[in-house]
């Protein structure tokens, strides 16, 4: 029998809605799978085992009773990002402070993911409240870049990343604010896809920075990307901010770019994300994935975005503003950590003493930054000048747009670094999203997908890909038709070049 | 605690300050649902039942504005003559307290949705002052706190506090006045004549239940005094818990006053937030903060901006009701009322329970006997507005109706009144389950008369020798027989009928 954790999630389904295995053992191997890895990669922070071959099960028992596969996807297993509210299975968010948390509601993904058929496998490790590029601020330890178990996985969303090149699950899903789902699949040498702010319902989803977060699809294909990407999707009314329209036609367009043709399609390489910080090995990488791109017949151009220097700063601003108020409700008196209730100290003290064990460095200079940044008096120089930035870059991408259909850079300066490299400093550390962070801030939707090892280092590195708004399909097409074309040049996918974990050094 | 304040005698205060009042009157809507969530919005109910994990704040769920509470925001800055902005946002306002679920609140700050308007509020003796809206803006209130233990029932010094959440994402409007500098000595009155004025306005909306022994309305009173002869204004003081129209006259003279003496006697105010005794009328100063506070707003980025389009302001616009104040211009022409009367009629709260049983068919006199009479004694005896008693305009309309036909007599019409206030149903339903019919079928009443007559037959000898007024006894009898049913009218009739009188 060949191994069903090899397989790419549209294989899985293939089989399962042929009756060739049972989602029960799809979901059993990934189980297994996960008992004998994740010791090593901490990809998991909980594993529902029980649930999960449940909800095989009932997969299996529609199938055998002859209705319908409710999508495309029904009976393959998926890793959920623990940013995402499960119905009575812990949610920490990489956080001391909602340790034991059991949510009393599922999120819209998890809503959509269950009725689409899809098995939840657990929840993934992350850094805490989505805050960091390396996974390293888990309140429950780091998770291992299955590359090299001695580097990160990327962050945010490292457990998701992870879990994929692990062979763990075949799909997942990560959230994106400056880059935590594309920079994970970079280094990891996954695909991971940011849509289009509003494209998949926030609801459920714990807030870092409500007008950058971004739930979206992680998997070893573009093909499998899509998949999730349609399931996910959609208009939700329980996210005021959800947009109301279909959700781009991005299975199509990776049908279509799989075929291998990009002649029309215009893209722009972006002149400022190259030179200094890069890693050449990164640049190279680049170079080649132009070069396949101009193969495919794609016309490409040179493209500046002058205003894309100033993303990170502004990013910097924005987002600890937004999540120094998102995070206040984390104050003990409901649900969460609570020390010192000891009836000597009053509410106020309960509070601020329950903050201070529950939330890790990271967390508390991202407050302390927002709390400044939108106090009286320093409003307007702060967090108003960084949303005028943010409008100016938005009319950067408009601007590109007029010339090109795409736009393409590396998806984050270097490889995966090592554990405990960048963790004293925090400006290192961020310069990990510097190229992923303009789409965050426009909303516009944006890939990352494998291409190729860097030649020094051996470790993989990510092509990005940027569409105009609503224009995620253009991801998809652009995605496939490089992703086809490298596997094929290259004599297979990436991924499989992860070493056995044994042999990881 | 504190030493009891000085106070100026008022005499003095007005001959030697101007006041400066500024009114913040905090409306819950009365929508089904609360503000950015579909929990229901009902006063009270067992704590923690109406909530939900958007209302509770938690980790991940989001607002979803609720589309009728912006309507009547847009018809009350209507009906207050006011702007309806074009696009105007949410923000918000952070700051720590155990009843608000999030730590912030999602209110309008700086782009209200209505903004610029007046309002016409008529004086005891007639007189009409306009007191201008700066703005009237949405935002959702609080939980509720309980403080256990401790002197005050503040959380100061509270041994533990309970939290009820069932009114925390409740629609509120707030509607701020500019300053209103002028009104002299009245300016006590005038603050109570304006929040009165409001609560009719949006009563006769139909936006608000306005209660504000409910806290559905809400006064604080912004109060400064300057010398006579300056314009700058005064530190001012702004008192909350001011739960009663008249409670709003009394907190703003005593804070005159208080301002008054500490001014003369070389003293500054201190600007701060003071809570108003209802006890013995004086206010007490909160707690004292050592730094300003520092509400950090920026735009909630989890809703989408406000943008009403002209056609549909229009739309609200012609679904304001007649104001009341011109209603009750109105009714006085027509029925013929001298100022005194109407004024009698509207500081009982009467006049538009009059105006409004009079729409639903009864004369004026009865409509107007029944409400300033036996109506204001059952709400009196209630401890209750006027019209805040369990029985409607429409409900009162059909009683008088009943008694025009003959149905009912006086005296059962008000049994029939006190079995709907005792919320019996319909006053048709009263009448049927009390069986409060009038018995008018002369041969039943005729037999009782013949029974009354035969029982005493020395007063039935005493009326055929012309002493008519004996009848009264038999009138009694009868009465008494079939149990006050009768028609009294008739049962004379009928006595001098049977003995030839």
């Amino acid at each position: 029998m060949t191994d069903l954790t090899r397989l790419t999630a549209a294989e899985l389904a293939a089989k399962i809605h042929a009756r060739e295995v049972t989602s029960a053992e799809v979901t059993r191997a990934h189980l297994d799978r996960i008992a004998e890895a994740d010791g090593r990669v901490h990809a998991f922070l909980h594993v529902d085992t029980e649930g999960a071959l449940a909800a095989a099960r009932e997969v299996d028992a529609g199938l055998e009773a002859g209705h319908a596969p409710a999508s495309p996807l029904a009976g393959v297993p998926l890793a959920l990002k623990d940013v995402l509210t499960t119905e009575g299975i812990p949610t920490t968010c990489g956080s001391k402070t909602l340790e034991n948390w059991l949510p009393p509601y599922d999120s819209t993904v998890t809503r959509r993911l269950r009725e689409a058929g899809i098995v939840i496998l657990g929840k993934t490790n992350m850094d805490e409240f989505a805050m960091g590029s390396s996974t390293e601020n888990s309140a429950y330890g780091p998770t291992r870049n299955p590359w090299d178990h001695e580097r990160i996985p990327g962050g945010s969303g490292g457990g998701s990343s992870a879990s994929l090149a692990a062979f763990e699950a075949p799909l997942a899903i990560g959230t994106d604010t400056g880059g935590s789902i594309r920079q994970p699949g970079a280094v990891t040498g996954t695909v991971g896809v940011k849509p289009t702010y509003g494209g998949v319902s926030r609801y459920g989803l714990v807030a870092f920075s409500s007008s950058l977060d971004q739930a979206g699809p992680c998997a070893r294909t573009v093909t499998d990307a899509a998949l999730l990407h349609e399931v996910i999707g959609g208009h939700d009314p329980l996210d005021s901010t959800s947009i109301d329209a279909p959700v781009p036609p991005v299975v199509a367009a990776a049908r279509e770019g799989a075929r291998g043709d990009l002649s029309g399609v215009r893209v722009g390489v972006v002149q400022e994300f190259a030179g200094e910080g890069y890693q050449p090995g990164v640049l190279r990488s680049f170079q080649a994935a132009v070069e396949q791109l101009r193969e495919l017949g794609a016309e490409v151009v040179e493209v500046s975005c002058p205003n894309f220097a100033y993303a990170l700063p502004a990013y910097y601003l924005i987002a600890p503003s937004e999540c120094s108020s998102n995070l206040a409700r984390f104050d003990a008196m409901r649900y969460g950590l609570r020390v010192a209730d000891d009836g000597e100290h009053g509410a106020e003290e309960v509070m601020s003493l329950s903050r201070e064990a529950g939330f890790g460095a990271e967390v508390k200079r991202r407050i302390m930054l927002g709390t400044y940044a939108l106090s009286s008096g320093y409003y307007d120089a702060y967090y108003g000048s960084a949303q005028k930035v943010r409008t100016l870059i938005t009319r950067d991408f408009t601007a590109a747009f007029e010339r090109v259909d795409v736009l393409v850079s590396p998806t984050t300066p270097t490889t995966a670094f090592k554990i405990g490299e960048r963790v004293d400093d925090p400006l290192a550390m961020y310069l990990a999203d510097l190229c992923t962070i303009p789409a965050n801030l426009a909303g516009n939707p944006a890939m990352s997908v494998p291409s190729g090892l860097s030649d020094e280092d051996g470790l993989p590195v990510g092509l990005q890909i940027m569409a105009p708004t609503l224009a995620d399909d253009r991801l998809y097409r652009v995605g496939a038709a490089y992703e086809v074309a490298r596997d094929a040049a290259a004599g297979g996918s990436l991924v499989h070049q992860v070493p056995e974990l044994e042999a990881a050094k | 605690m504190t030493a009891v304040a000085e106070l100026m005698d008022y005499a003095e205060v007005i001959e030697r300050f101007d006041p400066v009042l500024g009114l913040e009157v905090h409306v819950e809507l009365s929508t089904n649902t609360k503000m950015f969530c579909g929990c229901a919005n009902v006063f009270g109910g067992e704590p923690n039942t109406h909530v939900c994990p958007t209302c509770l704040g938690l980790p991940g769920a989001l607002p979803v504005m609720n589309g009728k509470a912006v309507e009547s925001a847009i018809r009350i800055g209507l009906a207050l003559n006011c702007e309806i902005a074009q696009w105007c946002r949410f923000a918000r306002k952070n700051y720590f307290y155990p009843d608000m679920p999030k730590n912030f609140q999602t209110s309008q700050y700086d782009e209200p949705i209505a903004f610029d308007g007046y309002l016409d509020v008529p004086l005891d003796d007639g007189e009409v002052v306009r007191v201008e809206i700066e703005r009237a803006h949405m935002e959702e209130d609080t939980g509720k706190s309980l403080h256990v233990g401790g002197a005050t029932g503040r959380i100061h010094g509270a041994e533990h506090s309970l939290l009820d959440y069932n009114r925390a994402g409740v629609p509120l409007i707030e509607i701020v006045t500019k300053p209103i500098t002028g009104a002299g000595e009245r300016a006590p009155e005038i603050a109570r004549a304006y929040v009165t004025a409001l609560r009719d306005l949006l009563r006769a909306m139909d936006v608000s239940d306005v209660r504000m022994d409910q806290g559905s309305l809400r006064c604080d009173a912004n109060v400064s005094l300057m010398p006579k002869g300056t314009s700058e204004f005064g530190t001012r003081t702004e008192t909350k818990n001011v739960n009663s129209l008249r409670s709003v006259e009394r907190a703003v003279r005593y804070e005159m006053a208080r301002h008054g003496a500490v001014l003369a006697g070389g003293g500054t105010i201190r600007q701060e937030t003071r809570h108003f005794q209802e006890s013995d009328g004086t206010t007490a100063p909160g707690r004292t903060k050592e730094t300003a506070e520092d509400y950090r707003y920026f735009p909630e980025p989890d809703l989408v901006p406000v943008a009403p389009s002209r056609e549909w302001v229009e739309e609200l616009r012609g679904t304001l009701p007649e104001p009341p104040w011109e209603r009750r211009k109105r009714i006085q022409e027509e029925w013929g009322l001298t100022g005194e009367e109407l004024r009698d009629l509207v500081n009982t709260g009467a006049a538009d329970l009059v105006a409004a049983t009079v729409d639903a068919g009864a004369e004026p006199g009865d409509a107007r006997s029944w409400w300033v009479q036996f109506l204001t004694q059952q709400a009196n005896a209630r401890e209750v507005e006027l019209a805040d008693l369990p029985i409607t305009p429409a409900q009162v309309a059909r009683v008088i109706e009943l008694v025009k036909s003959g149905e009912l007599t006086n005296k059962l019409a008000r049994e029939v009144v006190q079995g709907v206030l005792a919320g019996e149903g319909e006053p048709d339903e009263v009448v049927e389950t009390r069986g409060l019919k009038v018995v008018s079928d002369d041969t039943a009443l005729l037999t009782a008369v013949d029974e009354a007559l035969a029982a005493q037959p020395d007063v039935a000898e005493k009326i055929r020798g012309g002493k008519v007024q004996a009848a009264g006894a038999i009138v009694g009898a009868v009465m008494k027989a079939t149990k006050g049913q009768a028609d009294a009218k008739r049962v004379r009739e009928l006595i001098l009928e049977r003995v030839g009188a």
